[in-house]
């Protein structure tokens, strides 16, 4: 299938986002990755590695659960794509399962990784740990203290959990010590978490994602005869698991797809992480984006409730489907995740993870016909987040 | 002539150079900061523009930087503290800073205002060549703003023959695989990169590692001279930045 209308180009340019906006210091490294990552992944024996990891050991293909309750409450048909149910719990596992296969083939043997909630680094540690591979991971310091269990899981993995005590001490900043590293030891493979950085992260990282959409055709098609759905919703800090669900629904325009970004407190708040709604054209990690920043350019310390979606960016690919239109951007405060999250448990009896709450939270701002068919993709569940639905239902 | 251009004609050697971010320690220390480095005779000042997030600085840069935007300091401020600076300063001036705080300024006025300071150059690490010399040389060489390009020990053959001829000015040249403040091992693989810099028709700075007056000499002996950031952004926190320009020269 072609992907040309939303492709990136040569330059990592979804349009005129993307890019590699980095210190010539980070230049061979990142030269290094473009020139190998597509030849790698296009191999047979990646794919033959990649394909039996994703089986035997993330657990794929996730289901595709249609939830008769919520169709009911909505008047319509939902999906929802499991990726809930992957090993370490969330989708972010596609990734990391990925590239460290990408860092193997290219003779790396020390591994370097930021988190934010933990959740990718988590991940990380996990394929690290079974490739017996050095783990670095950066860590907001303030993030650390918030995010005790992921800290104590990552260390159990084995991992080197490294506290960013730079800035506010969140992914940013965890970000930025992660690409320091990468800056003072060449020789380490970085991975990243999420579409964004520079190019090729973005591309890489969405493609490694794009097994969420394929499997989503596959079953829909036997599900309902017909490959395509009417909606597919998900939610975006960074835009993984929106890149994933969405990308082989790009050209196929009459699938409309719908990212739901974290609004904190409100749009108007100045807590918030809704870089596509209250942003403008900036340059972060690497990565000519949407971005939330002041008047100087002083970048901005996002806010929401849920830590995977608390990025003041957001991935090239989903400032250029915005700005194209191809992808309509919802916002959903903290209460209409919570909200939405208590729905799905007592109605489908499945908890979902904050961030994946946002994308259900939009149901309730879309009108639906009786016959569509909708697919939210649930990008992981909920465990992590219990103290945060404790102190808040 | 620009002054860059200027300085490694009648000076081809031992050039200092020296790195530190506007409003910093004070706010308003630009110029005086400034003056100082002048009377000491210091050759040339690179003038960080504080940012949120810089990628390449170690440290003592960053929390530098985050102190000075903390006090309140912007490159709208910094412009305006450098309105008169040609009054009473004559050594080149460059602004080194991220492509955002730039771009948020708008290319255009941010030109406008390097050149009616009298800016004489500007490193700007995140803005990769090929995207200068496509959308934005014609108007950096418009207002005689000279964009200083970094080549670092990883830096091909190939690329640094692309570098070489986009450079203005001179190549800053970086020691080590690391961000700034870091240590400078000496080794055989590290001189030979040296000289193969030195070698090329561009005049070059070696930056990142230097600290001392020892670091100074062993750089210099390679190229024209060095550049020293870190170093002196400790001697100026700790009020010792006299003594430690005193103990280079």
């Amino acid at each position: 299938m072609s992907k040309n209308k939303y492709a990136v180009n040569e330059r990592g340019y979804y349009g005129r986002f993307g890019g590699a906006y980095i210190p010539e210091l980070l230049r061979a490294n990142v030269d290094e990755l473009r020139e190998n990552y597509l030849k790698i992944i296009n191999s047979e024996q990646f794919q033959k590695d990649y394909k039996r990891l994703l089986d035997n050991y993330v657990g794929r293909p996730t289901p595709l659960t249609k939830v008769g309750n919520l169709s009911k409450r909505y008047g319509t048909n939902i999906y929802l794509k499991r990726e809930d149910l992957t090993h370490t719990g969330a989708h972010k596992i596609n990734n990391t399962v990925g590239q460290i296969l990408i860092a193997k083939y290219m003779g790396k043997t020390r591994i370097i990784a930021e988190t934010g909630a933990g959740q990718h680094g988590v991940a990380t540690a996990t394929v690290c740990a079974l490739f017996g591979l050095e783990c670095v991971v950066y860590m907001g310091a303030l993030d650390i203290e918030r995010q005790a269990p992921n800290v104590a899981r990552m260390k159990m993995l084995g991992a080197k959990v490294v506290p960013a005590i730079s800035g506010n001490q969140t992914l940013k900043d965890a970000t930025n010590e992660a690409i320091r590293d990468w800056i003072a030891n060449p020789n380490s493979f970085y991975l990243i978490g999420s579409v964004v950085g520079p190019h090729p992260y973005p591309d890489m990282v969405t493609r490694l994602q794009s097994v969420i959409s394929e499997e989503i055709r596959e079953q829909l098609t036997k599900e309902t005869g017909n490959p395509n759905p009417d909606y597919v919703i998900a939610c975006v800090g960074g835009g993984s698991n929106a890149a994933g669900a969405f990308y082989h629904y790009l050209d196929e325009e009459d699938v409309k797809l719908v990212a739901v970004e974290a609004s904190g407190l409100g749009v108007s708040s100045g807590e918030t992480a809704a870089t596509i709604t209250i942003g403008d054209i900036g340059f972060i990690h690497g990565s000519k984006t949407m971005l939330m920043h002041d008047e100087d350019g002083q970048i901005t310390e996002p806010y929401s409730i849920s830590a995977g979606l608390d990025y003041p960016g957001v991935g090239p690919l989903h400032a250029h489907l915005a700005e194209t239109g191809r992808a309509q951007f919802l916002s959903v405060t903290d209460r209409e995740a919570l909200d939405a999250a208590m729905v799905l448990a007592r109605s489908e009896g499945i908890i979902p993870a904050l961030e994946s709450a946002h994308a259900l939270a939009a149901l309730e701002q879309m009108t639906f016909d009786k016959d569509d068919v909708i697919v939210v993709n649930l990008s992981g569940r909920g465990d992590k987040d219990m103290e945060t639905y404790i102190k808040n239902i | 002539m620009n002054r860059i251009d200027q300085l490694f004609q009648n000076k081809g050697k031992d050039i200092l150079s020296i790195y530190f971010p506007a409003g910093y320690p004070n706010l308003n220390d630009t110029v005086p900061n400034l003056q100082f480095l002048q009377d000491k005779g210091v050759d040339l000042v690179e003038i960080g523009i504080p940012f949120s997030d810089p990628l390449a600085d170690g440290p003592v840069i960053q929390i530098a930087a985050k102190q000075s935007l903390d006090q309140g300091m912007s490159l709208k401020l910094l412009f305006q503290q450098l309105k008169e600076v040609r009054s009473t300063i004559t050594m080149p001036l460059i602004l080194m800073g991220y492509w955002n705080v730039v771009f948020k300024y708008g290319v255009d006025a941010f030109l406008l205002d390097c050149q009616s300071c009298g800016i004489d150059g500007v490193i700007l690490p995140d803005l990769p060549l090929e995207e200068y010399e496509e959308e934005f040389k014609t108007k950096f060489e418009a207002h005689g703003v000279y964009n200083i390009l970094l080549v670092t020990p990883q830096t091909t053959n190939q690329r640094m023959a692309k570098i070489e001829k986009a450079a203005k000015g001179f190549l800053y040249m970086v020691s080590s695989s690391a961000t700034t403040g870091g240590a400078l091992e000496q080794s055989t693989e590290r001189e030979d990169y040296f000289k193969k810099v030195a070698s090329l028709e561009i005049p070059s700075l070696i930056g990142f590692g230097i600290h001392d007056k020892a670091s100074f000499q062993h750089a210099s002996s390679f190229s024209n001279g060095a550049i020293i950031g870190t170093a002196f952004i400790k001697a100026l926190t700790s009020g010792t930045a006299s003594e430690f320009v005193d103990s280079l020269l």
